[in-house]
């Protein structure tokens, strides 16, 4: 017979204010098993665990519940209690009565109630645990960044710098991500590309890290420690190795039809290609959709002039399968479509741009050159209406946007409407908000310097309507502090875009089973206690993919996703699960069912002696891989007999709780 | 037949996957989005751990309604599991029906670890259709009656 | 104050409005093309509606002003719906004087699926002279 310990928490108030834990602590000595049952403010405190080592030593405890908060929140903590005073760390159970009781009962009594059957049915799952012994597995000392965007860059030159090695993976032809499309950045106005272009060549240039571009990652199999994957790198039809960068087809492409996605496509370029002078690596591709010679057969002239030899037009994909023991998604961003907000005029103007086409048209490297001529006839615009909040902060599943505030707009249209003013004194600007949102360092003071030196015109309103009239665009919108209706004749519009989640995130975070919310966000493990971790083990997330982040809080975030990498890498083993499938040898009769539900492949069958009562015989039967297994417990409903079973989730610990629970 | 007994109080079972469902849960709390303390939540590491067996002793032991939650399709924290519980529940939930047990006693769900609210409303409306049905009648095993 | 508490209660079921999901961005006003020929602004009567300010609005010219083209319903982020608000408060008022030109028994008649009920309602009442 067990002797069971029962600890019921008050979690300060969280607990104690709805459920009477005294009472809860005193219906549990009445348990069959339990021999000890208390209650304390604060049970995961040192004094509170100090209490649950004392009393296992004290009454000879083979196993405690601990009534708490979710086992998703201290299970780990409590199990390092009890291991600390001696227990199987697998002998403690935990009854969830904050998260799933008193959080979301008001009724005293109710709750109460309520407690008292989460940590009966605990106490019953209890009765029926068995100490299990955790094994351990080796770790692959190699980490995969997915995206090579600032974060993914930063990420992998802070793993590199601890000795491990590192693959970055980029979907376009070259490393850089959106930083590298920006023209200045805030609060502090210097040039994007002045800081971000020496990270791109210092990661270029790092032995440890290899950069493969123009590739997806199509397929990850394993677990923490041990990942698989597959890259797929695309077939640049130029010889990485042969080519020098010295962009001579690129001048002599007589194709100039292809959109120039760097630049926001505001201008065209060449099938073949570079996406900007600084890319890295610093190698041409072709857009096989363009490329007269890929489509006809016919031109061939970037292989004439190219003195490297480095054109090959039978190039393939590439499949590469490489093992990792951590993956980083630091897959960003895109604007958000805005065509379908038809009030706002995109589609029927040039002249109603994104903040990220505004950004390449204030570029020095841009398609202007960095002089700001509008799109549509190439004249100095004399008045330009900022329109913030463009597609952010809709209400849930509204079709028109997002429900989130997308965190970085505030600042950039502050910075570019300073920008416009220093430029062009002559300038009007104007601002449409609905709140401005400054939190962060220098960052209110960045705006008050626009609206109070720079003399740009702040709305408190929204535009309702902008048409394009006689060269002009009639942009209508309210002012809700004077309380009238605005009407003014703009010669440009820069919409703020919401930022949403590049869409290959949703492929990606199925392929890594890491959970995402419902706007392909991916979610942290805990949104304050482990933001960059994914609940996925050996996932970690780094920049916007986990949510709107600037530019300062995403080279943060990428640091710290680095430190928990080196952190897993710096490991040679990894304790794994002991919660893992288990046959029963007397009742398995080799049928492979369970072989065939397994998503691991932990499962394989051998020829053994088995002997129980009236039984002595060779039989085929099934083996569970404890280092493979990762414990869903798929075979264990799967098994005609009855055979498979999971350690920790057994048939007879639910059914203990079903009956707990249903008593 | 519904036996109306005002002390009646209904027994729910609730099988979370530790990855979804339960975490949904977790922040259904942590937003104080109450639900019927009828309901009592059972943690299981995936949907594909819950044997129809539990369920059938869930209500031979007298519960009045089980809820299945799991990983939305395709999210699964071990790929496939939600695929083989949609599977099996369907096949179970055909034959409870036939026993006499309401389709409205059974259901599966799928709440992710951001859907705090879908998990009290889902909860909120299965209680309700619980009320709604009464007491159940307690499956059993009759070769064990006298 | 009762009667203060039960026209806008009134005003919120006719229309199934909730105010409260207003965050005061001002985008119905912005939208709105009658906006100058208003006492009272689509985002006005938003927040008016909320702080229960009904009988300012029924007696203002501004509930015949609105012409209904629902503009501000559609391009609310929020899903506010202000247009519905203003039709409320309209039909209150109208409902108020009995002057419902048509009883509700007339009404299929004149339906039409073509129509969209709720500017054949609106019609009915605003013009029916």
């Amino acid at each position: 017979m067990q002797k069971i310990g029962v600890f019921v928490c008050w979690c300060g108030s969280n607990i104690a204010a709805t459920v009477d834990v005294e009472a809860v602590a005193e219906a549990m000595k009445k348990e069959p098993g339990v021999v000890f049952s208390a209650n304390y403010q604060y049970m995961c405190s040192a004094a509170g665990q100090k209490m649950i080592q004392d009393a296992i030593h004290e009454h000879g405890l083979t196993g405690i519940v601990v009534c708490s908060c979710s086992p998703r929140m201290h299970e780990a903590t409590f199990r390092k209690t009890a291991e600390a005073a001696g227990l199987n760390p697998y002998m403690v159970e935990i009854a969830n009565i904050r998260e799933q009781c008193s959080w979301i009962h008001k009724d005293k009594d109710m709750g109460t109630a309520k407690a008292i059957v989460l940590a009966k049915a605990a106490v019953a799952k209890l009765r029926n645990d068995t100490p299990l012994q955790a094994g351990t597995s080796a770790v692959t000392k190699r980490c995969l960044v997915i995206g090579g965007g600032i974060a993914g860059i930063q990420t992998a030159l802070d793993v590199a710098d601890a000795g491990y090695e590192v693959d970055i993976v980029e979907q376009r032809p070259t490393i850089g991500g959106r930083m590298a499309q920006l023209d200045k950045t805030f609060p502090t106005l210097d040039c994007a590309a002045c800081i971000l272009t020496p990270k791109m060549v210092e990661a270029s240039q790092n032995e440890k890290i290899n950069i493969i571009s123009y590739a997806n990652v199509e397929k990850v199999s394993g677990f923490v420690g041990n990942f698989k994957a597959t890259i797929r790198k695309k077939a640049r039809y130029v010889d990485e190795t042969k080519c020098t960068g010295c962009s001579l087809c690129t001048t002599k492409c007589p194709s100039r039809k292809g959109k120039d996605e760097f630049n926001m496509n505001l201008n065209t370029r060449g099938a073949i290609y570079i996406p900007f002078a600084q890319a890295i690596p610093n190698v041409a591709v072709i857009d096989p959709e363009q490329c007269i010679k890929l489509k006809t057969g016919k031109c061939g002239l970037c292989e004439k002039v190219c003195s490297a030899g480095a054109i090959n037009y039978k190039q393939q994909d590439e499949v590469i399968e490489r093992e990792y023991g951590a993956i980083v998604v630091a897959t960003g961003f895109r604007p958000m479509d805005v065509s379908a907000l038809n009030e706002f005029a995109y589609l029927d103007s040039p002249d109603v741009v994104t903040s990220l086409e505004f950004e390449r048209l204030m570029n020095a490297a841009g398609p202007t050159k960095g002089t700001l001529l509008r799109p549509s006839d190439g004249k100095h615009p004399k008045t330009i209406v900022f329109i913030q909040c463009v597609g952010s902060r809709c209400e849930e599943n509204n079709r028109r946007g997002k429900p989130y505030c997308s965190k970085i707009c505030c600042m950039y249209t502050a910075k570019h409407a300073m920008l416009v003013r220093e430029k062009y004194p002559d300038t009007d600007v104007h601002v449409f908000y609905i709140d401005v949102r400054t939190p962060g360092k220098n960052f209110d003071e960045f705006y008050r310097r626009a609206a109070e030196q720079y003399g740009v015109d702040y709305i408190k309103g929204m535009v309702g309507k902008v048409a394009p009239e006689n060269g002009k665009l009639m942009v209508q919108g309210s002012d809700l502090i004077e309380n009238k209706q605005v009407k003014i004749a703009a010669d440009m519009v820069v919409l703020a875009t919401a930022i949403e989640p590049d869409p290959t995130a949703r492929a990606i975070g199925t392929m890594l089973t890491a959970s995402m919310d419902t706007n392909d966000f991916f979610t942290e493990a805990h949104p304050k206690l482990r933001p960059v971790e994914s609940p996925t083990a050996g996932v970690f997330l780094s920049g916007v993919a986990q949510g709107p982040k600037d530019i300062p809080e995403t080279v943060a975030q990428a640091g710290a996703a680095a430190a928990k990498v080196i952190g897993l890498l710096a490991k040679d083993h990894l304790v794994t699960n002991p919660c893992v499938a288990q046959t029963n040898e007397l009742m398995c009769n080799g049928c492979s069912q369970c072989e065939k539900v397994c998503p691991y492949g932990a499962i394989t069958y051998i020829d053994k002696e088995v002997r129980g009562p009236g039984v002595r015989e060779v039989r085929r039967i099934a083996q569970v891989n404890p280092a493979v297994c990762q414990g869903c417990g798929a075979c264990t409903v799967t098994c005609p007999s009855g055979a498979m079973d999971l350690k920790g989730f057994s048939n007879q610990q639910i059914m203990a709780e079903v009956d707990a629970i249903c008593r | 037949m519904p036996v109306t007994n005002s002390e009646w109080k209904p027994k729910i079972v609730a099988f979370c996957c530790n990855w979804c469902s339960y975490a949904g849960a977790d922040l259904a709390g942590s937003g104080r989005l109450s639900y019927p303390a009828d309901i009592k939540i059972i943690r299981v590491p995936c949907s594909c751990r819950v044997n129809p067996m539990f369920i059938l002793r869930a209500f031979e032991r007298g519960a009045d309604g089980v809820i299945l939650c799991g990983c939305h399709p395709g999210d699964c924290h071990y790929t496939s599991g939600n695929y083989f519980a949609r599977r099996r529940m369907t096949m179970l939930f055909s034959m409870l029906d036939y026993l006499g047990i309401e389709r409205e006693r059974t259901r599966v769900e799928w709440v992710s670890a951001a859907e705090g609210a879908k998990f009290s409303k889902t909860m909120n409306e299965f209680a309700e259709a619980i009320a709604k049905l009464g007491e159940n009648r307690k499956l059993g095993d009759i070769r064990c009656k006298k | 104050m009762e009667n203060k508490n039960l026209f806008a209660e009134t005003a919120l079921r006719i229309s199934g409005v909730n105010p409260k999901k207003c965050m005061k961005c001002g985008k119905c006003s912005g939208t709105c093309p009658n906006y100058d020929r208003m006492e009272y602004h689509p985002h006005q009567f938003v927040s008016m509606v909320e702080h229960g300010e009904i009988e300012k609005l029924m007696q203002s010219d501004s509930i015949y002003e609105c012409l209904s083209c629902m503009a501000c319903v559609e391009r609310c982020p929020r899903g506010v719906e202000p247009g519905k608000l203003v039709e409320a408060v309209r039909l209150m008022q109208i409902r108020m004087q009995g002057q419902d030109r048509k009883g509700p028994r007339d009404i299929p008649e004149f339906a039409d699926e073509n129509v969209p009920q709720q500017l054949l309602m609106a019609a009915m009442r605003k013009y029916r002279k």
